[in-house]
């Protein structure tokens, strides 16, 4: 297992690689222009002269590959550069969103997959009946639905409507102190449609894997010793059902990414995607390609994580075989 | 199946006959009628400067769609050319091109596409080139699988000892067969593709706030919402997802008729 990640971890260093160089060529192919994104307004007015050794001092004058180099030796010594829009070192920004995304993703992840195995095990129970047609036929068109979409009806109904829930923001605008009570009711919101957003493809696996399971051999040879429903149900059919699912859990981090993205920007959540937009509208390239290169490595571990749960929960599986 | 169709039916014909025949100004202002509810003579209502919604999600539909199909197309040219020339290759350039899939679908979609545009500013094209640079990754894996499978057949080796060059038999015997599977993904796509355009239209990336997508509908709907207007969010947002299930119906019945093998795969 050890092994395994390890050789992991070094199939990810050259893609990661790979990936920040992308990025520093399609900028580099790109209009765009980091002095006056550096410099903002005040570049219209400038000479040419004064230009050129803003140029020089920020090292735009060479080509992307030197810049590229530039920026990859700074940043394996901690140095990412600076924001320009959030004026903070890009370390910095990091350093201070990621855990609220990471509470956002976590809490929301973990509520898809219990309501999805929930659901999907109800659907899978009697294929064709009336729950079974409701559940799948509610997953299809929540898979088809926007998930900002689904965010902005939201806020219109629990926060404008109902008024049970706030409608943005980490905490009251009143409040001086982040309070572990103010983020909960926060985060209600934003994780339970992130939660809705990510649901539907987990509860359709699950009822596909159960469903599947439930015709097979194991299944059948439970009945046969007469065992209870539940049991080969949820001793069963669940557990061999389930495997197929949970490999496929962390391939889902791109997924996750985009619907932590979009939900941000609705709720006004201050986490790395909400920078990440912000980012991208003012052009502030330093904390972008920092971002590009911290979600590739996001996927990468989801990846490693779904080899090695696959490894845990099935005996079939060899590690030294992946 | 036949619901699916006759969605897609209704939504190719409103897209196509409604903006030349009904010869309303979707754009013409009228104060005197902002954010009314929807009723008999404005069905889906009006939006914050009176203009009939259901008009605007139509006309919104048709840049979506217009959008969509544009980089379905590119992704799909990209992924079969790709597809194809790694598995036709084979050897160190299949590897190096997987390579290339594996790595660029290690960076997220909207995230790679946002930033695309970020770059090259918003607008119509570096919306339809990110969404295809980011888009054609499975197709190639799928376009690939299908050539290698197609080389080991028959024919391609009666063409091979018949004297056909490489690119010959590429061409003429290995992209025939390929093109079906290619043109179910692209069809599989379009939805992928408005949903990508929605989704960088609303974050304020996409298409320019004259071009009424349905992104940038339900973006600009954004302010009569917090007013407790629902109409203006709700209507669009239902535009995305009917057409979505609908073609992705349509695309799975098609799917089960290529090769119905693949019955117990899912649709979406």
């Amino acid at each position: 297992m050890a092994r395994l990640a390890g050789r992991r971890l070094l199939f990810a260093a050259p893609i990661l690689l790979v990936v920040t160089f992308g990025v520093f060529a399609i900028a580099a192919a790109s209009p765009f222009d980091p002095i006056k994104a550096y410099a903002g307004t005040a570049a219209l007015g400038a000479d040419a002269e004064t230009l050129a050794r803003l140029r020089e001092n920020l090292d735009v004058d060479q080509p992307f590959t030197s810049r590229w180099w530039h920026w990859l030796t700074s940043a394996l010594g901690g140095d990412l550069g600076q924001s320009s829009v959030l004026r903070q070192p890009v370390a910095q920004v990091i350093g201070e969103r990621l855990v609220r995304s990471s509470l956002l993703c976590a809490v929301a992840f973990l509520v898809a997959v219990l309501t999805g195995t929930v659901l999907g095990v109800l659907a899978a129970r009697r294929p064709g009946s009336v729950l079974d047609r409701l559940v799948t036929s509610l997953a299809y068109s929540l898979e088809a639905a926007p998930v900002f979409w689904l965010a902005l009806l939201a806020v219109w109904l629990f926060a404008l409507q109902l008024g049970v829930l706030p409608a943005g923001g980490l905490t009251d605008t009143a409040s001086e102190q982040v309070t572990p009570g103010q983020v909960a009711s926060h985060l209600v919101l934003p994780a339970g449609v992130l939660a809705v957003s990510q649901l539907p493809w987990f509860t359709l696996y699950v009822r596909q894997g159960v469903g599947d399971a439930l015709a097979e051999d194991p299944v059948r040879g439970a009945r046969a010793r007469g065992l209870s429903e539940r049991t080969v149900l949820l001793g069963h059919a669940l557990r061999s059902g389930l495997l197929p699912v949970l490999t496929l859990v962390g391939s889902r981090v791109p997924e996750l990414i985009t619907g932590a993205l979009l939900v941000e920007s609705v709720f006004s959540w201050p986490g790395i995607a909400a920078a990440t937009v912000q980012a991208a509208t003012a052009v502030d390239f330093p904390l972008l390609a920092a971002l590009t290169t911290l979600a590739t490595a996001a996927v990468l571990v989801g990846n490693l994580l779904a080899d090695l749960l696959y490894g845990l929960f099935d005996p079939r599986v060899k590690f030294s075989d992946m | 199946m036949r619901i699916s169709l006759a969605l897609v039916g209704v939504t190719a014909l409103a897209v196509l006959l409604v903006p030349p025949l009904v010869r309303l100004d979707q754009q013409a202002v009228d104060l005197g009628a902002k954010l009314l509810s929807p009723s008999w003579s404005h069905p889906f209502g009006t939006d914050d400067l009176g203009r009939d919604l259901l008009l605007r999600c139509v006309y919104g539909l048709r840049v979506s769609l217009l959008v969509g199909v544009a980089a379905a197309l590119a992704a799909t040219v990209i992924g079969t050319a790709v597809g194809a020339t790694a598995g036709a290759l084979g050897g160190w350039a299949d590897r190096a091109l997987m390579r290339v899939v594996d790595t660029v679908s290690s960076v997220p979609h909207l995230l790679l596409g946002i930033f695309i545009v970020a770059v090259f500013r918003p607008g119509v094209w570096p919306v339809v080139v990110s969404v295809a640079l980011t888009h054609w990754l499975s197709t190639a894996r799928i376009v690939r699988a299908e050539v290698l499978s197609l080389r080991s057949r028959p024919y391609i080796d009666a063409a091979v000892s018949g004297g056909a060059s490489r690119w010959r038999v590429a061409v003429r015997h290995l992209l025939p067969g390929v093109l079906p599977q290619a043109a179910l993904a692209a069809v599989l796509m379009v939805p992928h593709a408005m949903w990508h355009e929605s989704a960088l239209s609303f974050l304020g990336l996409g298409l320019p706030t004259h071009m009424a997508s349905l992104g940038n509908l339900i973006q600009s709907a954004r302010g009569s919402l917090l007013a407790g207007q629902w109409w203006p969010t709700l209507f669009p947002g239902l535009f995305i997802i009917v057409p979505t299930l609908a073609i992705a119906g349509l695309a799975g019945a098609w799917r089960e008729r290529i090769n119905p093998r693949r019955r117990s795969e899912l649709m979406l």
